[in-house]
């Protein structure tokens, strides 16, 4: 088996594995190994040929594929290899080696002085949310469809029924219309949408597709092949309404119920795990509990927006070049925890010494708030810091900034909450 | 017309067997599928248990061929390479009603000749399985394994190909009439005339049985629903546990499959359908929580139900329908477990009305299939520079690659469907169900096979 060393080996060439092998390259990393299983480099961003992406990051309006390729662009110039078609198998978080293994290079054993784990996410399934109901063929998740349509080519049926409203549902509502077929609804169990505000506008709505919230599919039938799915509408503990079914003619359910990083490696290689994000618990650096592995992008919490993605993985990349050199976080580390109304935070832990002017602490929020809201930090019951909002959606990630000189002042665990000014 | 030796009707596990074990012997065997595949109905969706042979009653063909078939599984599965896994099973016994229904079982094993059965205290029990509910005792049996039941199917229908018997698929048998010296059997494909038939069509044996003779026995299909879990849950259990069997079965058991995940199931309704109930599920869930109550049913991966080929007779019916047409049917459980007893007893009538069936001298009694998953490191780069298409993996959940869905396209029957594919690969088999995989799969299978892309389900 091959045997080689670089400074960097980053796991996984889509969106977070390409800014954190640049990021590493820019921070003085003399050599950097992207793994890609795929042909290309880009990831999920190759299939989303919609806009909408670099909003932020790039202040300009792109597809998914022009987005990656911003990034794929700058790979030339030498310091970074990028092995594709090639799968890692195993990490060693020790020794931070990975076994890698591709049709060309056949097994080889990669050696970082640093690692990034980049991996990505992957879909919920029907098995994951226990649909009842005919076992037959047309359900596909919302990616897999978005796959068969925009990159090979297929269509994958013509009435559609969307189960879930998380953003690729969404979006592949909107590119099923314009690609000829007949959307007759969008189905979400939960009283809000899992998705963007400007994907339910811009997707469903200006489509006339509706959206029914508080609902679920209860039976699928169908002979061979989806034939009709019956909806009703749910209590408030997701149980179905008797009495408030509906049917719809439908040859294709698509599945938008979630995603889940995919940390198989991360798992098999013994680090340590968040159950409120399912993936690694990271510092302020994006380092998780094995010195020297970093995380970034989906595979450590599912992000909304990719230029987050760009943000964070950039982070990562640093820290990698820096811990390559030889240059280690210091400090003892404080616990940020989940107070009323957020579901988790990412970093889970920070180490206020190695912090240079402040640290960003993304976030998601338990349900929709509205009105005069504060997103704080408490330390002890005393108030750290304090961040005005109007709107807050579990389906929208939210980010706030601690300053370096506020958490100098933290003595123990930080607490973030979400706090309505009392009417 | 050529008249082959044996047909062959239905090509599940019983089928498979009966079909393995003539094609060793000096005999022509065609298999009639109705499925485009082998093992499409109960064989693929059951608990894949084999079964220690404790609970048919003693003297039945049940008992003999349950004990005898799971001896039988052993040898086959080691030789055709199929995975299984001897894990033991237990009946867990929550009252003092049942801890004598457990001496019952246990009696009943015994004079069946199940090796090894003894009654475990609740301090042992929890000893062996501490994830267990509370119990007063458990009855143990340790030669109880878990099978892939269509890879067990499968390779034995494969195994047969090999030794020059045929398998036609999407061949259902519509007619049958007596002809001189044997049976017309018609079917869309065109007719086939047999010496013998073998009646092995499951859940459908019924309606077979009645193209040649009055009706003797009633088929009561019979629903079962699961739950399929991650393997991170595979190691919830140890063993296959069982709870006292009752007028609805053998119960909700909770077993590690030869796979390495979790299966809960399943429950008991006589209804010919494959469709999965929010009841039935939530039943399954309510009773294999009585028997291991942290049983994390959020990781599941899939639910499925299949659909037992009860009948209204306690045994399992064999014997002739008709001269030189024999009935295997109302292979209810332990039906996985027995397929190759009765297969052996098959070819035993098959002989005693005439078929003249020498064993071959030379015959294929071994298959062996790359499983990359399983290999060191080293066996992994020896295998790679050799043949690169193993250092592709297509299915990243399992880590199957290409080189394994090749061999499976080149099988001795190729498949046509992704999931087709999936049954004799692994690929598409884990968390993620297909989602990344099914595209790739579908290009290698349409390429190797010839098969458009949009034929492909």
């Amino acid at each position: 088996m091959r045997e080689e060393l670089y400074d960097v080996v980053v796991i996984g060439g889509g969106p977070a594995g390409l800014a954190a092998a640049l990021a590493a390259r820019e921070n003085g990393a003399q050599s950097v190994l992207i793994l890609e299983r795929d042909t290309e480099p880009g990831g999920i961003l190759n299939q989303c040929i919609h806009n909408g992406f670099g909003l932020h990051w790039f202040k300009e309006e792109l597809t998914g594929p022009e987005y990656a390729g911003r990034f794929i662009a700058q790979l030339a110039g030498g310091g970074i290899d990028v092995a594709l078609d090639t799968m890692a198998l195993s990490l060693d978080a020790a020794t931070h080696t990975v076994c890698a293994v591709s049709r060309k290079d056949g097994m080889r054993a990669v050696r970082g002085k640093a690692v990034v784990l980049a991996m990505g996410c992957r879909e919920r399934t029907r098995g994951a949310i226990g649909i009842p109901g005919a076992r037959c063929a047309g359900i596909f998740t919302a990616g897999t469809a978005q796959r068969y349509v925009n990159v090979e080519g297929y269509m994958v049926g013509r009435r559609v029924l969307i189960l879930g409203s998380g953003d690729i549902g969404l979006i592949m509502a909107r590119r099923m219309t314009l690609e000829g077929a007949k959307v007759l609804a969008c189905v979400e169990v939960m009283p809000y949408s899992g998705g963007l505000a400007r994907n339910i506008a811009q997707c469903l709505n200006d489509f006339g597709i509706p959206l029914y919230l508080s609902h679920t599919i209860i039976d699928i039938e169908g002979d061979g092949r989806v034939e009709r799915a019956v909806v009703a509408k749910v209590d408030e503990h997701r149980r179905p309404i008797p009495g408030t079914e509906m049917t719809f003619e439908c040859d294709t359910i698509l599945l938008s119920v979630g995603l889940i990083p995919e940390n198989e490696l991360t798992r098999g290689a013994g680090i340590e795990l968040d159950a409120r994000t399912n993936g690694a618990a990271v510092y302020e650096n994006m380092e998780t509990a094995a010195p020297g592995v970093f995380a970034c992008g989906n595979v450590l919490h599912v992000h909304d927006l990719v230029d987050y993605v760009t943000a964070e993985s950039r982070r990562a990349g640093a820290a990698a070049a820096a811990y390559a050199r030889s240059e280690r976080a210091r400090g003892g580390a404080i616990s940020l925890a989940c107070g009323d109304g957020v579901s988790y935070t990412v970093p889970q832990r920070v180490r206020v010494e190695s912090v240079e002017k402040g640290v960003d602490v993304f976030f998601r929020v338990r349900r929709v708030f509205d009105g005069d809201l504060r997103v704080t930090a408490r330390c002890g019951g005393e108030v750290l810091a304090s961040f005005r909002r109007e709107h807050l959606a579990p389906g929208e990630m939210e980010r706030v900034t601690l300053p370096r000189v506020l958490l100098d002042k933290a003595r123990g665990t930080v607490t973030i909450s979400v706090e309505e000014a009392s009417v | 017309m050529h008249m082959v030796d044996v047909a062959v009707i239905g090509c599940g596990v019983t089928g498979a067997a009966v079909a393995c074990a003539l094609a060793r012997r000096d005999v022509s065997v065609l298999v009639l599928e109705a499925e485009n595949d082998v093992a499409m109905r109960t064989t693929k969706a059951n608990s894949g248990i084999l079964h220690a042979g404790y609970d048919p009653e003693p003297g039945t063909r049940m008992a003999k061929w349950n004990v005898r078939g799971a001896q039988l599984a052993k040898e086959l599965c080691e030789a055709l390479d199929v995975p299984r896994t001897e894990t033991g099973s237990l009946v867990l016994a929550f009252t003092d009603g049942e801890v004598r229904h457990l001496e019952q079982l246990l009696e009943r094993g015994r004079e069946n000749g199940v090796p090894g059965l003894r009654i475990l205290t609740a301090e042992e029990t929890a000893a062996m399985e501490p994830h267990l509910s509370p119990v007063k005792a458990a009855l143990y049996a340790p030669t109880a394994a878990v099978v892939s039941p269509w890879e067990y199917a499968l390779a034995m229908a494969e195994n047969a190909v090999e030794n020059g018997a045929e398998v036609r698929l999407s061949c259902p048998v519509t007619g049958a009439e007596p002809v001189d010296g044997g049976w017309l059997l018609h079917t869309p494909q065109g007719d086939v005339a047999a010496r013998f038939v073998v009646n092995a069509a499951g859940v459908h044996a019924g309606e077979v049985h009645e193209m040649v003779a009055p009706k003797s026995f009633e088929t009561i299909p019979c629903r079962g629903e699961y739950y399929l879990l991650d393997k991170s849950e595979g190691t919830r259990v140890h063993s296959v546990i069982f709870q006292c069997p009752n007028e609805l079965g053998k119960g909700v058991l909770v077993a590690p499959t030869a796979h390495g995940n979790l299966i809960v199931g399943p429950n008991a309704e006589d209804v010919d359908s494959t469709a999965n109930t929010a009841a039935g599920l939530a039943f399954v869930a309510e009773m294999a929580r009585k028997s291991v109550p942290d049983v994390d049913l959020r990781q599941n991966i899939r639910n499925f139900a299949g659909v037992r080929a009860n009948t209204d007779q306690k045994d399992f019916v064999f014997g002739f329908a008709a001269p030189g047409f024999v009935d295997l049917a109302g292979m209810k459980s332990p039906g996985l477990t027995a397929a190759p007893a009765a297969a052996e007893d098959t070819v035993a009538l098959l002989m005693s009305a005439g078929l003249g069936a020498p064993e071959k001298e030379n015959c294929v009694r071994t298959r062996r299939r790359v499983r990359f998953r399983e290999l060191s490191n080293e066996e992994r780069a020896a295998l790679v520079t050799k043949q690169p298409a193993y250092g592709r993996v297509v299915c990243r959940c399992e880590t199957v690659t290409e080189g394994e869905i090749l061999d499976a396209c080149r099988s001795p029957i190729p498949p046509c469907s992704i999931d087709g594919v999936k049954r004799r690969a692994g690929s598409g088999m884990g968390r993620c169900q297909g989602g990344f995989c099914s595209p790739r799969v579908l290009e290698i299978l349409s390429r190797e096979c010839g098969i458009d892309p949009l034929d492909i389900t």
